[in-house]
């Protein structure tokens, strides 16, 4: 479904990408763990078109999305959330999900054919708001909510049409440590039905070995390991320079 | 609470088209002059509700003006229905092909170019001899559908009428504008352009078409002025109408259609009769009338409603 090839980004002396080749499968849930400034987020930006890659493609359905502009690959399906979380601040949680649904009413169009809107995959914002449990705060000015529940937000609007491919970027960040797997319980109970993959950025290892089949592991703009989770997290590599374990600390 | 809005537009309407028959002149005068300047600001809260402040309608303002004016030295015609739509074509020509570069500003710098096109006009009507330089020129409308109006002894009233019906014609459909979908994504893109963008529409686009939207609108008012005053010069497009209308968008507040004529006939009026009572400090008592609704009515005068409507449902 994704096939990111030869993916490099530099910026200025820092290489945040360096010849980077994925391929994702329909049906995965993928982590991508680093360390900050490993280059995972600028991998999701130049999947999404917020930055352009320096040079190597990314093809999504077959279809080129390199350096194209965000709407575009939106418009092919790509949907994501962000980890400090984009919403209509002056707008209730409802009026958030009704003008998502009605940009991507308007505006969406899977492989390029107008008509074939996703109608299928059309949630209505009622039922939405009830699967993210936002029905007590859809009257609330979004700028009002509290962290955990805007990050719930951001992700009910990039989830209303039904995308193909999901990024969440750090979609426990700024959460209570005590809600953290219940927010994730109930962003994969609802994605998992809606999307076809989801590839998502954390930083919480307990979160990645719960919900993630593959892990993806970045250092310094490179891919230094890349497979099953439990595989992946115990990488030598990934422990000594993601996980910042020593091999004392390994034995332990 | 059902929304009122179209209902109230409609009732004000006919209102003014009734007790236009008994307003003395002046007051028909002072509405219509409110009603051209309301429809120009009607354009610029669309503009604010996408985010942007422009202080170069005036250029858009005197495009429609001078379109109408000259539609008998250029075309031979002075039918007002005529003049009304080469207003519509002009200014709907050049704000798309403006629109083009302005899209890609946004705040001060979308400000300063929008005034520096409306002074770049100044400067070449005002350097026109043959378009009356800075002394403008009289502009006769003789007939609307062919019928010859002017002699009839009701040409200031029917021109009110017209001005009215087109004031009411333009809240009607912005009105429509803004609830539709579309209309929707102006406050979209000013409260975050990057989810705009992230839930696949163009914010630039969306900037373009509120632009075209907004400058034929000051086209419209333009014209109207041109054919109720009967006089148009280079001024209208100076930095300082413009200005007027950012004044007069700010205090009339841009939640409601209606707002922009509310605070237009408080504007006229506030200035005719501080000119007339003051005409050396009208600026004066114009600059505290604004301070006075910042400081008490920062969302504007409009917010007077609404916090009533507040006040109510609670």
């Amino acid at each position: 479904m994704l096939q990111v090839k030869k993916l490099c980004k530099t910026f200025g002396a820092v290489t945040a990408a360096e010849n980077l080749n994925v391929n994702i499968d329909v049906n995965s849930t993928i982590g991508l763990i680093g360390s900050n400034g490993a280059g995972k987020t600028t991998f999701l930006n130049m999947i999404t078109g917020y930055l352009s890659p320096d040079s190597g493609s990314i093809f999504f359905r077959d279809k080129n999305i390199t350096g194209k502009p965000p709407r575009y690959i939106t418009r092919q399906g790509v949907y994501r959330s962000f980890q400090i979380p984009q919403l209509f601040d002056s707008m209730t949680t409802e009026e958030n999900l009704e003008i998502s649904k009605s940009i991507a009413a308007s505006e969406i169009s899977i492989d390029g054919n107008q008509e074939a809107k996703v109608e299928s995959k059309n949630q209505s914002v009622k039922e939405i708001l009830e699967k993210f449990q936002l029905t007590e705060f859809q009257n609330q000015t979004a700028s009002n909510l509290p962290e955990g529940t805007r990050k719930l937000l951001d992700i009910a609007m990039a989830l209303i049409m039904g995308p193909n491919l999901l990024l969440l970027d750090e979609p426990t960040s700024g959460v209570a440590a005590e809600d953290k797997f219940k927010i994730m319980d109930m962003i994969m109970n609802v994605v998992e039905t809606e999307t076809t993959a989801i590839i998502f950025v954390e930083h919480d290892m307990e979160i990645i070995k719960k919900y993630t089949n593959r892990t993806l592991a970045f250092f310094n703009g490179k891919i230094i390991a890349d497979g099953a989770t439990k595989e992946v997290l115990s990488h030598p590599s990934v422990k000594a320079n993601v996980l910042g374990l020593t091999s004392q600390d390994s034995k332990l | 609470m059902p929304d009122k809005t179209l209902t109230f537009t409609s009732i004000a309407a006919l209102t003014l088209v009734i007790s236009g028959g008994v307003l003395p002149q002046w007051a028909i005068f002072l509405v219509t002059v409110s009603l051209c300047y309301g429809t120009v600001v009607l354009g610029m809260i669309l503009l604010a509700r996408t985010g942007l402040v422009s202080f170069g309608h005036g250029l858009y303002y005197c495009l429609g003006a001078y379109s109408a004016g000259t539609s008998k030295l250029f075309w031979g015609i002075s039918d007002l229905i005529f003049m009304l739509l080469t207003a519509i074509i002009l200014t709907a020509t050049i704000s798309f092909a403006l629109g083009f570069l302005l899209r890609k500003y946004r705040s001060i710098f979308f400000a300063m170019l929008s005034l520096a096109f409306s002074m770049i006009l100044y400067g070449l009507l005002s350097k026109s001899s043959y378009l009356g330089s800075t002394d403008g020129f009289n502009v006769t409308t003789q007939t609307i559908f062919g019928y010859d109006f002017l002699d009839s002894g009701y040409a200031r009233y029917i021109i009110f009428l017209i001005t009215t019906f087109t004031a009411w014609l333009c809240c009607f459909l912005m009105h429509l504008y803004l609830k539709s979908n579309k209309g929707r994504l102006a406050d979209a893109v000013k409260d975050n352009e990057l989810r705009v963008e992230y839930l696949g529409a163009s914010a630039a686009k969306i900037i373009h078409t509120n632009y075209v939207i907004s400058a034929v609108l000051a086209g419209l008012g333009g014209a109207l002025m041109a054919i109720s005053i009967g006089h148009i010069d280079p001024e209208m497009s100076y930095w300082t109408t413009s200005g007027e209308f950012v004044f007069i968008t700010i205090m009339a507040g841009t939640s409601s259609v209606l707002a922009p004529f509310f605070g237009s006939m408080l504007f006229t009026t506030v200035r005719s009769f501080a000119y007339e009572y003051s005409p050396d400090t009208w600026q004066l008592l114009l600059g505290t009338t604004m301070l006075i609704i910042i400081i008490f009515l920062p969302d504007g005068l409009w917010s007077l409603f609404t916090r009533k409507k507040k006040h109510r449902s609670v």
